[in-house]
């Protein structure tokens, strides 16, 4: 049986496409973040996705599946590439690979493979990481300027091989760091640091991210459900907060830059395979992200709740499909 | 201490109460065990699983007399809905019951039918009409494929045809576009 | 129901190329007769017709072949003069690729019609009328060949749309004939609006045919009733309930029929059938058959039914060898023999190009991209149901997820980054769902019978045990009679020979 059988015409279309289109959107802020912190960045990303995708040759492999098909789709490349930019690109080799096997091998083909994993691999990988390695994960490169520099600087590209300890170079903590250890001081936040005097590195790369999803959303990868409802709903609940508490709480711009918010509404929470499927499914589901990020940036032990907050909700997609499923042509 | 032992005594004895009172006012009255295993079976009659018809094996598959694989007509899908309805593990077919053949009926050589009334007798259905010395034929829309009438013919003029894939009865078969290789 | 100029929109449906102008170059081309006609005998939905031929027979044109059986069956015609050479199975175009009962027609090359009867359409009854329509073959030639009397037989209709649509690429067939055959199809729409006193009709036609809507805005320009609605080209306009959709916004459900809303739909195709049988008294004897993909010279084709389609594929410039498929590449089948003969289903031959093949590969694990949701014109979650079909749990998906809403138009898998093949699954389940609930009809049935036989052994014995009861009990009456005499006659014997003793 070929498959000739109806229909016989195809869109121009594959999982590959995908994949690598949504690559695509994602170069503007790799250009962004290379030239603010190094061209380490490419290399973690050239090392890493090479091994993101020997580990899915084995996988693939040892279930007896056809390599090919399954490695040109591009998965398994996006997977990784989300997964890296998420860390600080500080981050040792070892323990990278050690996200990238969380992600692939445990959150994917321990679960059936593409199309089959209950919870988004790249923050599974992400959590994971955060959890085993807190110090490393919360200790980002400081960066102030934009400097071009940056892109001929190509020693800095195999630096992760030399940094086995991360107190090499200058680091510092993210905005979202500074305001969680104010809340623990109890200090009150304004006099922490100034907001917005200047335009630091994440809100410039937040703003590229930004960029990328909206050439996703016209292209017609994704949907605008599952972005708007969480960008909507962050902005919501940290407005709620802050109006409660000014000097406590951040204002919701605030959160709308900073941290990964805007990398998650795009990129992140819109994986295909464990978001949900109907259309007002996925504006729940991006309206519990927002309200569980908001409560762990304020009131929970980490900075940005994001990953927690995804995989959370994972677990409620099959619940969240049953109760949403729209009604069918002729029915009322 | 005293009153821990007391606390927990009344929560038992109240929730024993309640689910006394719930067994006997929620009881259910729906089909009995035994004819929800009668509606997976085939009905086809045969007595292939040593019982002499569908539902005295059901009965005995209810009393826990018979295994659940015993039935060749049924087939793989008739076993796995049997587990699924007793909640027990998926068995292969017992090849000792037989094996799974095609769907047919029977058909008689009406040149050699002598009229002694023995296949009418043996026809789980009542498939076969006839009377003495008078020509017997099998309907063919009731027979069931069940083989009970073979062996009872003196003259052996019993025959079983399979049933033919015409345009009527053809029907959409299971996409093979595997992408995994067989282990 | 109120017509109003609105066009609504259905969800769903995609915009694939259309293809359309490399066949309508050229006007509708009628070959010359073959030697041989392949015409099978029944290609409609219902129960097969009767055949009253015999092999060797003389048949007229326009002969009836054969009779309809029931009220949900069609009659068959001889397209041509001549002899009844074979009658057995052969080659039918279907997609399981088996044989049907076919009558093999030698052509004389005369090409005679049998006497023609015109219609009276003022003096005739409707159940005259539809009864006369019932011989003459005349079936839905969009492809559906439901036999068109059993649609006329109500008397409810507010509106009858005319399915002009054509939505499926390559096919072209529907839109040359309302270029050349306008007048018949106009025929059609009046004769029909007379027979059942339909107040209104509206002509659903995609905008992809300027010429047709030209043509057809000048013929109707004096008609009040009849208005011409052009709709975008989306496939799947063309199916039944969609165009309903588009023209009146009525959404009509599953288990509901067009004319319990006051409203019935036919093709072009067909009503210049019916027009040319009650004008002319021509019955169902050929059709416009588009040959178009992979040719040279691709071109609509008036044929007569049975005609190989070797012949139309030859003069189209086409190879033998090439692989066909039937209908449109939407919604058609590869044909699996190319000897076969053109049928009233036959809309369409389209050869299968170079782009159609390459697009053919394997089938990847299924994403939850939900482009399919987008696509799907009736609503539904094809990807459920593709979950559910391939893992052969079928008990959710009839009620569920309304399998049976599916009209398997394959806007799903035309979308599928995976290249799923998910009409098939839907097809596969669909047979599968059928089946059961049809063996276990059967085994209903057969648990009657084996109780009822049960209680009837039961009975007999029964009554044997009662008679064979009540015949000891009159045995041992007369066994007590005989005790009684033979006592009797000892105790005489005993007295007389005491008498004799005394003597």
């Amino acid at each position: 049986m070929t498959s000739l059988d109806s229909p016989a015409i195809k869109k121009n279309m594959s999982v590959s496409v995908i994949m690598f289109t949504v690559v695509f959107a994602l170069i503007p802020a790799l250009i962004a973040q290379i030239g603010f912190f190094g061209l380490q960045i490419l290399g973690n990303l050239i090392i890493g996705i090479s091994f993101a995708l020997i580990l899915e040759a084995v996988c693939l492999k040892l279930r007896h599946y056809p390599i090919k098909p399954f490695l040109k789709d591009g998965s398994a490349f996006l997977t990784a590439w989300l997964l890296i930019i998420s860390i600080p690109s500080s981050t040792p080799i070892w323990v990278m690979l050690v996200g990238l096997f969380f992600s692939i091998v445990i959150s994917k083909h321990a679960y059936g493979g593409i199309g089959s994993n209950p919870f988004n691999p790249a923050m599974i990988g992400y959590a994971v990481l955060l959890i085993s390695f807190p110090k490393i994960m919360t200790n980002w490169p400081s960066a102030e300027y934009f400097d071009f520099n940056n892109f001929l600087n190509f020693s800095q590209l195999f630096s992760m091989f030399t940094s086995l300890d991360v107190v090499d170079g200058i680091v510092s903590a993210t905005p979202l760091d500074e305001i969680k250890t104010a809340l623990f001081l109890g200090e009150p936040i304004k006099n922490s640091f100034s907001l917005f005097d200047q335009f630091n590195a994440y809100q410039i790369m937040s703003i590229f991210y930004l960029i990328g999803g909206l050439y996703l959303m016209i292209k017609k990868i994704i949907t605008w459900h599952l972005p708007v409802s969480l960008i909507l709903s962050i902005f919501l609940f940290s407005f709620i907060l802050h109006q409660i508490n000014p000097d406590v709480f951040m204002p919701s711009l605030f959160h709308l830059m900073n941290g990964a918010t805007f990398l998650a509404a795009f990129f992140i929470i819109t994986d295909p395979v464990s978001s949900p499927t109907t259309l007002n499914g996925k504006i729940i589901f991006g309206v519990m992200v927002g309200l569980i990020t908001v409560i762990i940036r304020n009131f929970g032990g980490y900075p940005d709740g994001i990953a927690f907050a995804v995989i959370f909700m994972n677990i409620f997609v099959p619940l969240i499909e049953k109760f949403t499923q729209p009604k069918v042509f002729g029915y009322e | 201490m005293i009153e821990a032992i007391l606390i927990t005594l009344s929560i038992t004895i109240f929730i024993g109460l309640v689910l006394g009172y719930a067994s006997i006012k929620l009881k259910t009255t729906g089909d009995p065990i035994v004819d929800k295993i009668d509606k997976i079976l085939p009905q086809t009659q045969c007595g292939q699983c040593g019982y002499p018809g569908c539902k005295p094996y059901a009965t005995a598959i209810a009393n826990g007399e018979a295994d659940i694989n015993q039935c060749p007509p049924g087939g793989d899908d008739g076993i796995h809905k049997l587990a699924d309805l007793l909640g027990v593990e998926y068995k292969p077919l017992n090849a000792e019951h037989g094996e799974p053949k095609p769907k047919s009926v029977a058909i008689i050589d009406e040149s050699t039918c002598i009229g002694c009334t023995l296949c009418i007798q043996a026809c789980p259905v009542d498939a076969i009409v006839g009377a003495a010395k008078q020509m017997h034929t099998i309907i063919e829309k009731e027979c069931t494929g069940c083989e009970l009438c073979l062996p009872p013919c003196p003259v052996d003029c019993i025959d079983m045809q399979v049933i033919p894939e015409t345009t009527e009865n053809w029907k959409w078969k299971y996409p093979i576009y595997k992408i995994k290789q067989q282990n | 129901m109120n017509i109003t100029d609105k066009i609504f929109k259905f969800f769903g449906g995609i915009k694939p190329e259309g293809h359309k102008q490399i066949s309508t170059r050229n006007p509708i081309k009628r070959l010359p007769l073959s030697k041989e006609l392949i015409i099978p005998i029944r290609q409609h939905v219902g129960k097969m017709p009767n055949i009253i031929v015999k092999i060797g027979d003389r048949v007229l044109k326009g002969q009836i072949l054969a009779e309809p059986v029931a009220n949900l069956s069609a009659a068959t015609h001889a397209s041509t003069s001549g002899y009844v050479k074979e009658i057995k199975p052969m080659n039918i175009p279907h997609p399981s690729g088996l044989p049907d009962q076919c009558v093999v027609l030698e052509t004389d090359g005369k090409d005679e019609w049998i006497s023609l009867e015109k219609i009276d359409i003022e003096n005739i009854s409707v159940s005259n009328l539809l009864e006369k329509l019932k011989h003459s073959g005349v079936v839905g030639l969009g492809g559906a060949t439901f036999p068109s009397h059993i649609k006329l037989n109500t008397n409810r209709i507010e509106t009858l749309i005319v399915n002009a649509a054509e939505c499926e690429p390559y096919i072209t067939c529907d839109d040359m004939a309302m270029q050349e055959m306008t007048q018949d199809f106009v025929d059609g729409i009046n004769l029909i609006m007379h027979i059942l006193n339909i107040p209104k009709t509206i002509i659903g036609i995609e905008d992809n045919k300027p010429q047709a809507i030209s043509k057809l805005n000048s013929v109707l320009s004096g008609s009040k009733n009849i208005q011409l609605k052009i709709i975008p080209t989306v496939y799947p306009s063309g199916d039944e309930k969609r165009l309903i959709y588009l023209m009146l916004g009525v959404k009509i459900p599953k288990e509901k029929r067009p004319t319990e809303f006051g409203i019935q739909v036919f093709n072009v195709a067909t009503l210049i059938s019916i027009a040319r049988f009650i004008n002319y008294g021509e019955p169902v004897i050929s059709r416009v058959v588009t040959v178009t993909g992979a040719l040279s010279q691709p071109n609509n084709y008036l044929a007569l039914i049975g005609t190989p389609i070797q012949q139309l594929i030859k003069d189209a410039g086409g190879d033998p060898s090439q692989e066909v498929i039937m209908g449109g590449p939407m919604m058609g089948f590869k044909l699996p023999h190319t000897d076969v003969g053109v049928t009233k289903a036959m809309n369409c031959l389209l050869a299968v190009t170079d782009e159609m093949k390459s697009k053919a590969s394997t089938e990847m694990p299924c994403i939850r991209c939900t482009k399919c949701v987008e696509v799907c014109p009736a609503q539904l979650q094809p990807q459920e149901l593709y979950w559910h079909a391939k893992s052969k749990q079928f008990e959710k998906l009839t009620d569920d997820y309304k399998l049976f809403d599916c009209i398997e138009c394959g806007c799903c898998s035309y979308v599928c980054p995976s290249n799923i093949p998910l009409v098939q699954y839907y097809r596969y389940a669909k047979s599968e769902i059928r089946e059961q609930s049809k063996s276990s009809e059967i085994a209903d049935i057969a648990r009657d019978r084996n109780e009822f036989r049960l209680f009837r052994l039961e009975r007999e014995k029964k009554e044997r045990a009662e008679r064979n009861a009540q015949r000891r009990a009159q045995v041992s009456d007369e066994d007590k009679k005989k005790l009684i005499d033979e006592k009797k006659a000892a105790i005489e014997a005993a007295m007389k020979r005491v008498a004799e003793n005394e003597e």
